[in-house]
């Protein structure tokens, strides 16, 4: 190697970094755990007939900490009210809570812990983690965007569940040509870094 | 133009295509919607819908036909008043076997249901999901339902009047299998 190409690649290394820690202070560092309740919003899609129905849910609790410097250390915690449901119809909404379907009265809360999140490159990440819905377990991957804006970050993402999996739509409703099996679920939440300490 | 004594052969089969249509969407809307929510109920409606699209569909051969095919004149011995309450009928027929299906789809889409045809052709919303305005057009289709109910069955006894009392060919013209 001659002594011009070896000072370049000190200089590279030296810059680099640098530009590194330039693009880091534009967007200040810290985690992200104070979750802006307002703002999540957990949405689905159903067949029936064929026809897609969508619903969502008014109401659920997220906990979560998010460090982009560490986001292996990801931590989310989902409860979900089912009993928040809006599934389309009024029809649908008493039936949906009824026991072939949620049976609120003894599962009234869905639950959803992060086990691993993985990065997949920019603001794209992938995460793992534990679906409880009606006492059912079940492993679940979903990709998830975050977009930050300043002191605050929305994480999207969505998935498909198989609802007969959770027992979801029990008896006669497990005929798949009525209703599908299939449940496109997706989410949308929003968190502000922790205050300075 | 001089007018024939039949009803041309499109005339008759899209006439009774879109009356056995008519008849299954009619019996099937009022057993269904007395059903509580199964899935079976969710099957009934979609062929509901399913039929009463295809009725649509049909109009537009059937008004083809009608304006481009000679229609034969009533028969000489109806009475003026007769007529004019036939050729009400009839106008106000073809109005509801429109706006009665086309009702339904309206009621769909404001409900949230986007239609998919036969359970392959999404058909594209008319209104965008609106709960008051959806159970205004359940109304409208409840109502213009009834009337149609109503002039149908005025429609058939006449017919049969003709066929049976007054023994003219009315029927006949559009039953080519009845002709004596
Ligand atoms: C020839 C065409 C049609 C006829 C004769 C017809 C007739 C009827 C009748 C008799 C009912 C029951 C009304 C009542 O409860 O009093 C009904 C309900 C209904 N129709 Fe139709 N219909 C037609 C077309 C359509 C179409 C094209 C659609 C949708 C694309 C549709 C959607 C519905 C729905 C959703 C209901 C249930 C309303 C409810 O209970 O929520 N109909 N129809």
């Amino acid at each position: 190697m001659n002594s011009k190409r070896l000072l370049a690649a000190a200089l590279v290394s030296l810059v680099l970094p640098l530009a590194g820690t330039g693009a880091y202070a534009a967007q200040p560092a810290g985690t992200f755990d104070q979750v802006l309740p307002a703002k999540n919003r957990i949405d689905f899609v159903f067949k029936q007939m064929n026809v897609p129905v969508k619903g969502y849910f008014k109401k659920a609790n997220v906990d979560l900490v998010f460090d982009p410097a560490a986001p292996a250390k990801t931590t989310v915690r989902l409860d979900l009210d089912l009993g928040s449901v809006d599934a389309g119809s009024a029809d649908a909404n008493s039936e949906v809570v009824g026991k072939p379907w949620f049976d609120l009265k003894t599962f009234p809360t869905a639950t959803f812990v992060s086990s691993s999140v993985k990065p997949l490159g920019g603001d794209r990440y992938e995460m793992t983690g534990k679906l409880t819905i009606k006492g059912k377990t079940r492993d679940v991957t979903t990709p998830v965007t975050v977009t930050q804006n300043g002191n605050t970050a929305a994480f999207d993402g969505g998935f498909t569940l198989k609802r007969l999996e959770f027992a979801i739509g029990d008896g006669s409703w497990s005929d798949t040509s009525i209703v599908a099996d299939e449940v496109k679920v997706s989410f949308h939440v929003e968190a502000e870094r922790r205050a300075a300490k | 133009m001089n007018a024939p004594d039949q009803y041309s052969k499109p005339a008759v089969i899209v006439h009774w295509m879109i009356a056995i249509l008519v008849l299954v969407a009619l019996s099937l809307g009022y057993y269904m919607t007395d059903l509580s929510l199964s899935p079976r109920k969710l099957q009934l409606i979609s062929w509901h819908k399913w039929i009463g699209f295809t009725v649509l569909l049909l109009f537009i051969p059937r008004l083809i036909v009608r304006l481009t095919r000679p229609v034969p004149a009533p028969v000489d011995t109806m009475p003026g008043w007769q007529r004019a309450v036939a050729s009400i009928t009839h106008v106000v027929l073809y109005v509801l076997i429109i706006a009665v299906p086309l009702t339904g789809w309206l009621m769909s889409s404001a409900k949230g249901f986007p239609v998919v045809y036969l359970g392959l052709v999404p058909l594209p919303d008319l209104v965008g999901k609106d709960e008051a305005l959806g159970d205004l057009l359940k109304s409208a289709h409840e109502v213009l339902t009834s009337g149609l109910l109503i002039l149908v069955g005025l429609h058939i006894a006449a017919a049969l009047k003709h066929h049976v009392i007054d023994r003219d060919e009315t029927l006949v013209r559009m039953v080519p299998l009845l002709k004596r």
